[in-house]
C-alpha cells in the first residue's frame, strides 16, 4: 500500500472519475467531428492516473499516443490536448514549467527521448526522473530494447512503463512475444523489471513510487509492466468486436479500476455515489469549456507553419509563403 | 594560421565549441577513448571528460533518440553516426523526431543537434560505408544539410552547425579527411550555413558541386582550360539551405551549367538544383543543364567504385555537350 493521506486517496479517485468522463465526452466530440484522431482511455485510468500521481511535477513525462491523461494531470491545459487532437500546433506548445513532451505517434520513439532526458538529469545532478509509456505492441519495437539497454549501461533515472492492455490494435498479446512477460525483458538490459495489476491504482502508485525512489537515489531504471485493458476500441475507426469476445470484455469490466478503487474508498467512508455524480458534472463542464476554448483558438495558417520549421525561415521557404 | 587536414580541422571545431559551451556533448560509437574510427574526436574525452565526450552502446536509433531527449533539456548534442549507411537505423530519430521537434511543439522545444557522419566513395571501404545519402535528407523538412569540401570550411561550417538551433546533418567526405592540408583560421572561425563559395571564376560554363566533387570539378575545369574553356566552379557547402542566388548570378554570366554529384542520378540534390535553375534562370540558359552523377544502382563498394564515381573526364564530356548544344 502506498503511503497516502485520505485527501490524496480522494484526489486519485477524483482524477480517475474526471478522466473517465472526459473520455466519454471526447468519444462523442470525435463523432461530432469536433476532435481529430482520438485514442480512448477508459479502462486504463488506473495506470494513467496512478503512474502520474506517483511522481513530482519536476519529473518528466514522454508519452505514447494514448497517454493524454498523464500530460493533462502533469499540467498541460485540457484545451491544448483537444487542439493537439485537432492538428493545431498550439496543442504541442507545452507551457513553461510543464515537464512533458507531446504525444508520440511513432511507436517506441519516445522511449529513447525519455532515456536522453534522464541522461540530462544525471549530467546536471538533478534528482529528477523521466517516465515513458508504451503498450504491449511497443515492447516489440527495437527502440524499446535500445532505450532500456542504454539506461542500463549509463544507469539512468528513467521508468519504462508498459501498459499491457492485451492488444496492439487488433493483435493479441499471445502473438506479440513468446516471453513469459514483458517485465522479463528488463533482465536482458540489466535493469529492474516488475509486473503489476494495472487495474489496481494503488498497486500502480506503489510501483512507480518505488521505481522513482530507486532512480532518484542513483539506482537506475525500472521497467514496469502493468496489465490493463482498454474498454473501448483502439481508436474511433477501429471495431473491437472483430478481435475480442463479449465475454472477455465483460470479464474485464468487473475489474474496472474506478469500481474497485471506488468500493475501497466507500468502505473507508471516503467516497460515495454522490461524489462520483459531482465529479462527473465538474468534468463535463470543464470539457465543454475547454473544447470551446480550443475551437476559439486562432486558426493555424500555412505561413505560420512555414515559419515553425526553423528558428529563422530560410529564403526558399520564405519564397514558398507567397503561394499561401 | 595553422596547416590542418580536414580531420584535424573538424577536431579543432569540436574542441573550440566544447570549450566555449558546457552544454555541448559529443557521443557515438567509439568516439570516446580512441576518438572514433577516423580519430576525429581523438583526445577530446581526455580533455573534456567522460561526461561530455562518451562512447555509447552500439545502437544508432538510440544515439539519435538520446540526442533528441538531451536537446529538450538544454543540451547541444553532437551525435556521430559511425558510417553513412548506418543512418538508416536512425532515420526516425534524425529525420522525424529531431527534424519535427520545433513544429510539433510550436517552437516550445527545438533540436540543436549535429548529426555527424562520414560518407563518400573512393576509399575501398566496406559495403554501406561510403554511400551518398544527402538526397534523403534534403527531401526532409526541418533539417539542414552541410557538406564541406576543405579543411577551413569544415571547421567554419561545423562551428556554425553546432551553434545552429535546428538539427544539422553534417556529411564529411571520407576521401577528404586526409587528402590535403590547408590553412585553417584559429579559434572561433565560422562559415555561415546557406552561403556557397565560388572557388574558381569563369565565364563560359558554371560547374556546380559539393564535397569531394568540388575537387573533381576543379580538375575538369583545368582540362577545359587547356581547350580555352573558362569554367566557373561553385562549391555549394550546404544543400539546405541552398544558395540559389550564387548559382543564378553565375548562370547570368556563363549561360550554361552542369551539376555534379557523387550520388545516384535520380531525384537527388542535382535534380533539385536544376529545378530551381529552371524556376529562376531559364531565360539565361543557352543549353539544358546536365547532371554528372552516379548511375541509379546500389553503390558498388571497393572493386569498381572508381569506375562508378564521376570523373573529370565525364564532367569535361558533359561540359562540352553543353557548350556545343
Amino acid at each position: 500500500m502506498p503511503n497516502l493521506t485520505d485527501e490524496q486517496l480522494k484526489e486519485v479517485m477524483y482524477r480517475m472519475v474526471f478522466t473517465r468522463t472526459w473520455d466519454d465526452r471526447a468519444v462523442n466530440l470525435g463523432r461530432q467531428g469536433r476532435l481529430g484522431f482520438y485514442a480512448p482511455v477508459s479502462g486504463q485510468e488506473g495506470t494513467m492516473v496512478g503512474s502520474e500521481y506517483a511522481l513530482t511535477k519536476e519529473d518528466f513525462v514522454c508519452p505514447g499516443y494514448r497517454d493524454m491523461p498523464q500530460l493533462v494531470w502533469h499540467g498541460l491545459p485540457l484545451y491544448q490536448a483537444f487542439l493537439y487532437s485537432r492538428g493545431h500546433q498550439h496543442g504541442g506548445q507545452i507551457p513553461e514549467g510543464v515537464n512533458v513532451l507531446m504525444p508520440q505517434i511513432i511507436i517506441g520513439a519516445q522511449i529513447l527521448h525519455a532515456t536522453g532526458v534522464a541522461m540530462g538529469f544525471k549530467l546536471k545532478n538533478e534528482k529528477r526522473v523521466a517516465i515513458t509509456y508504451t503498450g504491449d505492441g511497443g515492447s516489440s519495437e527495437g527502440d524499446f530494447y535500445e532505450g532500456m539497454n542504454f539506461a542500463g549501461s549509463f544507469k539512468l533515472p528513467v521508468i519504462y512503463f508498459v501498459q499491457n492492455n492485451g492488444y496492439a490494435i487488433t493483435t493479441p498479446f499471445a502473438k506479440q512475444t513468446a516471453a513469459q512477460s514483458i517485465a522479463h525483458k528488463a533482465l536482458a538490459a540489466g535493469i529492474r523489471g516488475v509486473k503489476i495489476d494495472g487495474m489496481d491504482v494503488l498497486a500502480v502508485i506503489s510501483a512507480v513510487q518505488e521505481a522513482a525512489e530507486i532512480a532518484r537515489e542513483g539506482g537506475g531504471a525500472t521497467l514496469i509492466e502493468a496489465v490493463t485493458y482498454r474498454f473501448r476500441p483502439h481508436s474511433m475507426s477501429d471495431d473491437a468486436t472483430k478481435y475480442r469476445t463479449k465475454e472477455e470484455e465483460q470479464e474485464w469490466t468487473l475489474r474496472d479500476p474506478l469500481v474497485r478503487f471506488g468500493k475501497y474508498l466507500e468502505s473507508k467512508g471516503l467516497w460515495s455515489e454522490e461524489d462520483t455524480a459531482r465529479v462527473k458534472e465538474e468534468a463535463k463542464a470543464a470539457v465543454n469549456e475547454h473544447i470551446k476554448k480550443a475551437e476559439q483558438t486562432e486558426k493555424m495558417t500555412v505561413a505560420g507553419l512555414i515559419d515553425s520549421m526553423f528558428e529563422t525561415t530560410p529564403p526558399h521557404l520564405e519564397e514558398q509563403k507567397a503561394d499561401f | 594560421m595553422a596547416q590542418m587536414n580536414m580531420i584535424e580541422a573538424i577536431k579543432d571545431a569540436l574542441r573550440v565549441e566544447l570549450k566555449r559551451d558546457p552544454g555541448v556533448l559529443l557521443f557515438g560509437e567509439d568516439v570516446g577513448k580512441v576518438g572514433g574510427v577516423f580519430r576525429a574526436t581523438e583526445g577530446l574525452q581526455a580533455e573534456f571528460g567522460e561526461q561530455r565526450v562518451f562512447d555509447t552502446p552500439l545502437a544508432e536509433s538510440a544515439i539519435g533518440g538520446l540526442a533528441v531527449g538531451l536537446a529538450t533539456q538544454g543540451f547541444r548534442p553532437i551525435a556521430e553516426i559511425q558510417f553513412v549507411g548506418f543512418i538508416y537505423e536512425a532515420l526516425d530519430q534524425m529525420f522525424v523526431q529531431a527534424a519535427r521537434l520545433r513544429y510539433r511543439s510550436g517552437g516550445r522545444y527545438n533540436a540543436p543537434i549535429v548529426f555527424r557522419t562520414p560518407f563518400g566513395g573512393g576509399v575501398k571501404a566496406a559495403e554501406l560505408h561510403t554511400d551518398s545519402l544527402e538526397g534523403l535528407a534534403i527531401q526532409t523538412p526541418g533539417i539542414k544539410v552541410v557538406v564541406p569540401s576543405n579543411p577551413a570550411d569544415a571547421k567554419g561550417l561545423m562551428i556554425s552547425a553546432i551553434r545552429d538551433n535546428d538539427p544539422v546533418f553534417f556529411m564529411e567526405h571520407l576521401n577528404l579527411y586526409r587528402a590535403f592540408k590547408d590553412e585553417v583560421p584559429e579559434g572561433e572561425y565560422t562559415v555561415p550555413l546557406g552561403k556557397a563559395n565560388v572557388v574558381r571564376e569563369g565565364k563560359d560554363i558554371t560547374i556546380i558541386a559539393y564535397g569531394l566533387m568540388v575537387h573533381t570539378a576543379i580538375k575538369a575545369a583545368d582540362e577545359l582550360a587547356k581547350n580555352g574553356v573558362s569554367a566557373e566552379v561553385i562549391d555549394l557547402r550546404t544543400l539546405v539551405p541552398l544558395d540559389i542566388d550564387t548559382i543564378v548570378a553565375s548562370i547570368q554570366k556563363t549561360n550554361r551549367a552542369i551539376v555534379v554529384q557523387e550520388a545516384q542520378k535520380t531525384s537527388g540534390a542535382a535534380a533539385e538544383i536544376i529545378a530551381q535553375i529552371n524556376e529562376k534562370a531559364i531565360l539565361h540558359l543557352e543549353a539544358p543543364v546536365l547532371r554528372v552523377a552516379g548511375p541509379d544502382t546500389v553503390y558498388p563498394f571497393a572493386l569498381i567504385e572508381d569506375a562508378w564515381l564521376p570523373t573529370p573526364a565525364r564532367i569535361v564530356k558533359a561540359a562540352n555537350q553543353t557548350l556545343q548544344f
